[in-house]
């Protein structure tokens, strides 16, 4: 049961072959089976989520209208509050803080009868490409457990991977929802900045950051993304326009006259051998479903990773400047006569990792006086630049495309104790984040070199997310048929997985 | 090469109220030199003329009724509190002026 | 040394001054969230997670807080920017939840104005103009309250208590240029000015600009340059100053500290400092080693304000009449004293006064009522006048009714009561009390012809032609005939009886 997708639950809740408890009980079984080893949750909320399933098959009984994700069970990223519930954003200085407020996400999930499972592992303050970076241990990759699920969203892509959850929510600030997605062998999207609302998320990077859903199909990611998203007055950023029809353009799935381009400055060098192999081929299934392949030029994109680099390390400077052992959190060194500012100061060393402090530390260089104009500044005009360079891009082809992640889920380990490496990982999903327009990654096969799932990744305007899901439909049912089996049946067995 | 010293790191850790060991301010100082060229490289293209994007969508005068609605109950507000007393959150003693 | 006085600080030095006012605007709810702003609330029962900066709670600004800054700007002369943007100052204080303030940097809402004020000198009264470099929004922070410690101040304190009702509470701060050439007047100036400010921030309603409250704060800038210099000496900064009285004796007290400094051949310290309300002098605040630096960067979390024209044309279309202009208007209009115009501004009855006048009454009578009866009701009761329950209109009822003889002055005192108490309009009144004014004169006759028996020596101090005299006699008729009786009317039947008509 727990290896059907979400909209193949729903169906069978909706016809009573089923019930939410059930499927509810059938993942919290598969999360005590696998997680000692996937250790994709920090936090099982076993009683809340039974509640809320024993609550939505009473409603079902009593024949009431019900959203169709209604009873079906999700993983939650640990940077989204609910109320009640432990939210760490995988920080130590946030250890035990049970919110008393529900993020807007939160809240939309459980108005349409989703059961929150509990909250997944991830990069502290979302900061990092592979897990690693939390305060809490690594997440392990259901592929292969010496490998890392990617980042930052590890937790909620591999407890989507290991069948512990069917649907997870993760965010996305410079690829970390497309990126796990891409190494664990699952599609997940970034919705377009403004389109899923930020209360309640707690902030890397202000004008980068976006919650976003995962799921094993394409479809399921539809209906979850429908779910999230919408206007929210508590949000600023937030857009004030209608959802566009995702779920309606990943039924669809037709690409035949439709314009992908691919970027030239994200292919070739530097993406393993297996990774550009897959690539290619998905491009072929594209255009013998009748896409037209063009290529188009993105020459700022070469400065994109250090602009972020730059951007979201100023702003989480800032963000995470609340941390202080006043409200909330931790507090150490609160011994007699030390001052609050002394207090401040061992809490925020104590409780923040390594990863952490650097980007704090950079982002307070790059945004003090005399640095303003030659990083921050800088940097938000070469943002501007990548948000030219797509709208001229987005003139020659309706959708973009590119491979997800420059290699495959790496080891444990291997890149921890040098940054630049892991910052090179986000390449190719950073330009998404800088001009705050949608993408999805989704599974492209597995690289021969290693046997380990390749993610594709589509681009597309801001508001226009359905064409991801249009062009990511067509895609997967190909491959799938190529394949005979969805991609996650070749995965390695876990010891003791249902 | 861009670099920061030990001192300049020491200084940003103080204005981001970081206590840092002096191993922590060293290896930081010694990473920053290759983190800031990589970032440095926003400086190589001509920026003359080109207006800065803070904010991915172009939206403006985005603001809300002045409306009340409920706080928090002062339990809600006070539940995460590392130390409380009367309704208030207790701190340490504070040294310096507000602003 | 002694001191110099104030005569040798001016004879030898130069103030120059610079003023930062805080207005926390009267808005229901917060800048930046819908939690209540009531001044005085039990402590943490007006915040949220915003206010509060729980991980993930965003701002959004309050577009009422928008309007007033706007209606502030206009009024003080600025220009309104067509694009302006809210900016973090980032900097560590345990009053202040996120850390930084949400406020605006190089980009404020208004900016170029100007005020004009008026202060009385010795060669008459003269203007000067302060001009206004910037108003932009911000945000309040909590407070604290310091346990411990020998006075209950920061210094010295165990530890300390926060309470943040007033985070993100809506704050406009007023900067001005530098104030050249005030000379010896600095201090009234700058007292003027403040005091004008809250003149047109009052007639604006956009806050309760109670200085004692912390709702109009004013720092005050000081340097001192020699007379005929160019060169701007170093300024200090002194907060804390939350009196108009305090404005000018801060800026008086820092002239002659800065004079005795220089006087002396030492530098004046560019630093903080902090007014003492109870000795009128300053202390010094935090030393800065090195000046803060404040990482100022657009809010990502807040989307810019474009203001449209054509609301800024609206918004000016429904300024007030400027409160000194309006002073001088209604003074000429209604002929009132220096010394009366002065007590009705003080007992903020001017507005009150101005609509019973729009409401018909006579401006002598209006004023004597709202000034006299009813201010001393209310001084009784300790309310402010506004918060009882008679009306402009209410009054004019009552002078309208004594204006017909339907009323004496005594009897309309009982009336005042009466609807003060809640019984209704004056009228009203009148008809539940069965107030009436005795206007039989044959009773009347018989108070007056037993009244001047009894007081037979000052009746014929009358009868003789000495008018003033009648003055007791009508006092006596009346406390005969429990006020009830028209005091016009005994006069003319006393001196027709007296053979003075």
């Amino acid at each position: 049961m727990i290896r059907q997708s979400a909209a193949q639950m729903a169906a069978a809740l909706s016809e009573g072959s089923t019930t939410s408890v059930e499927l509810t009980q059938a993942h919290l079984d598969q999360i005590a089976a696998v997680d000692n080893n996937v250790k994709a949750f920090l936090h099982v909320d076993a009683e809340g989520a039974l509640a809320q399933a024993k609550s939505v098959d009473a409603q079902r009984k009593s024949g009431e209208k019900l959203s169709p994700l209604a009873g079906i069970p999700l993983a939650l990223k640990d940077v989204l509050a609910q109320r009640g519930v432990p939210t760490t954003a995988g920080s130590k200085i946030l250890q035990g803080w049970r919110p008393p407020y529900d993020s807007t996400v939160v809240t939309k999930l459980k108005d349409a009868g989703l059961v929150i499972l509990g909250k997944t592992n991830m990069d502290e303050f979302a900061m990092g490409s592979s897990t690693e970076n939390s305060g809490y241990g690594p997440t392990f990759n259901p592929w292969d457990l010496t490998r890392t699920p990617g980042g930052s969203s590890g937790g909620s892509a591999a407890a989507v991977s290991a069948f512990q959850a069917p649907l997870a929510v993760g965010s996305d600030t410079g690829g970390s929802i497309r990126q796990p997605a891409a190494l664990t062998g699952i599609v997940g999207v970034r919705p377009t900045y403004g389109a899923v609302s930020r209360f309640g998320l707690i902030a890397y990077s202000s004008s980068l950051d976006q919650a976003g859903p995962f799921g094993r199909t394409v479809l399921d990611t539809a209906l979850l993304h429908e779910v999230m998203a919408g206007h929210d007055p508590k949000d600023a950023t937030s857009i004030n326009a209608p959802v566009p029809a995702v779920v309606a353009a990943a039924k669809s799935g037709d690409v035949k006259g439709m314009k992908i381009g691919v970027i030239k400055q994200l292919q070739g060098e530097g993406y393993q051998k297996g990774v550009q192999a897959r690539f290619d081929e998905s491009l072929q299934v594209l255009a013998s479903l009748g896409a037209e392949i063009v290529e188009v030029d993105c020459p700022n994109f070469e400065y994109a990773l250090a602009a972020y680099y730059l951007i979201a390390p100023s702003e989480c400077s800032s963000n995470l400047a609340r941390f202080d052992a006043m409200r909330y959190g931790l507090r150490t060194g609160d011994i007699d006569g030390a001052s609050a500012e002394a207090v401040m100061s061992a809490t925020r060393d104590a409780g923040f990792g390594r990863e952490v402090k650097r980007r704090i530390i950079l982002g307070t260089y790059a945004l003090s006086s005399g640095y303003y104009d030659a990083y921050y500044g800088s940097a938000q005009k070469i943002r501007t630049l990548i948000i030219q360079d797509y709208a001229k891009a987005f003139t020659q082809a309706d959708v973009l495309v590119s491979p997800t992640a420059p290699t495959t889920a790496y080891k444990i380990g291997e890149k921890v104790d040098d940054p630049m490496a892991m910052y090179l990982g986000d390449v190719a999903t950073i330009p998404v984040n800088l001009a705050g327009i949608c993408g999805m990654s989704l599974p492209a096969g597995l690289a021969d070199e290693d046997n380990l799932p390749v993610g594709f990744q589509i681009m597309a305007p801001a508001m226009q997310d359905q064409r991801l899901y249009q062009a990511g439909a067509a895609l997967e049912a190909a491959l799938l048929s190529q394949w005979g089996a969805p991609i996650l049946s070749k995965a390695p067995a876990l010891a003791g997985s249902k | 090469m861009s670099s920061l010293s030990r001192d300049d790191v020491a200084k940003l850790a103080g204005l981001a109220r970081i206590e840092m060991t002096e191993e922590e301010l060293v290896s930081l100082s010694s990473q920053f030199g290759m983190i800031l060229d990589a970032v440095a490289r926003v400086q190589e293209v001509d920026l003359s003329g080109v207006k800065a994007t803070s904010h991915p969508q172009p939206l403006e005068n985005v603001a809300r009724p002045d409306v009340v609605l409920p706080s928090l109950s002062p339990e809600d507000a006070l539940s995460g509190a590392p130390a409380k007393e009367d309704s208030r959150f207790r701190v340490p003693q504070i040294l310096g002026e507000a602003e | 040394m002694a001191l110099p006085t104030y005569e040798e600080v001016i004879a030898k030095w130069d103030p120059v001054l610079g003023l930062e006012v805080h207005v926390e605007l009267n808005t229901h709810s917060k800048m930046f969230c819908s939690c209540a702003t009531e001044f005085g609330a039990e402590p943490n029962t007006q915040t949220c997670p915003v206010c509060l900066a729980l991980p993930g709670a965003l701002p959004v600004v309050n577009e009422k807080a928008i309007e007033s800054t706007i209606l502030i700007g206009l009024a003080l002369n600025c220009k309104i920017a067509p694009y302006s943007r809210f900016a973090r100052k980032n900097y560590f204080y345990p009053d202040m939840p996120k850390n930084f303030q949400i406020s605006q940097y190089d980009e404020p809402i208004c900016f170029d104005g100007y005020v004009d004020v008026e202060i009385e000198t010795e060669e008459g009264p003269k203007q000067f103009r302060i001009e206004i470099e910037r108003v932009h929004m911000e945000e309040d922070t909590g407070k604290s309250l310091h346990v411990g410690g020998a006075t209950g101040r920061i210094h010295g304190a165990d530890y300390s208590l926060l309470d943040y009702n007033r985070a993100g509470i809506p704050l406009v701060e007023i900067v001005t240029k530098i104030v050249p050439g005030t000379g010896k007047y600095a201090p009234e100036v700058a007292k003027a000015y403040v005091a004008e400010l809250r003149d047109i921030l009052r007639g604006l309603k956009v806050s309760d600009v109670k200085m004692e409250q912390g709702s109009l704060r004013c720092d005050a800038n000081v340097s001192l340059k020699p007379i005929g210099s160019d060169v701007l000496g170093t300024r200090s900064e002194t907060k804390n100053v939350n009196s108009l009285r305090s404005v000018e004796r801060a800026i008086r007290g820092e002239m002659i500290r800065h004079a005795e400094l220089l006087n002396e051949g030492k530098k004046v310290k560019q630093e903080t400092r902090h007014f003492q309300e109870d000795t009128g002098l300053t202390r010094s605040g935090r030393s800065k080693e090195q000046a803060e630096d404040y990482r100022y960067f657009p809010d990502p979390d807040l989307v810019p304000v474009t203001p449209a024209a054509a609301w800024i044309e609206e918004l000016r279309a429904t300024l007030p009449e400027r409160p000194s202009l309006r002073r001088k208007r209604i003074k000429e209009e209604w002929n009132v004293p220096d010394k009366e115009m002065e007590a009705m501004i003080n007992a903020d009855v001017l507005d009150i006064v101005e609509t019973t006048v729009l409401l018909g009454a006579d401006p002598t009578k209006a004023r004597t009522w709202w000034l006299g009866e009813i201010s001393r009701i209310a001084n009784d009761q300790n309310v402010a006048v506004a918060d009882l329950s008679i009306t402009p209109a209410h009054v004019a009822e009552l002078v309208a009714l004594v204006a017909a003889g339907e009323l004496t002055d005594k009897l309309a005192r009982q009336v005042v009561e009466g609807v003060i108490a809640g019984e209704g309009k004056p009228s009203e009144v009148v008809a539940k009390r069965g107030i009436k004014v005795v206007n039989d004169d044959g009773a009347l006759m018989a108070a007056i012809e037993k009244v001047c028996a009894e007081q037979a020596e000052t009746a014929e101090k009358v009868r003789g032609g000495h008018l003033p005299a009648a003055g007791a006699l009508i006092g006596a008729v009346m406390k005969e005939t429990k006020g009830q009786a028209d005091a016009a009317r005994v006069r003319e039947l006393l001196l027709g009886h007296l053979g003075q008509a």
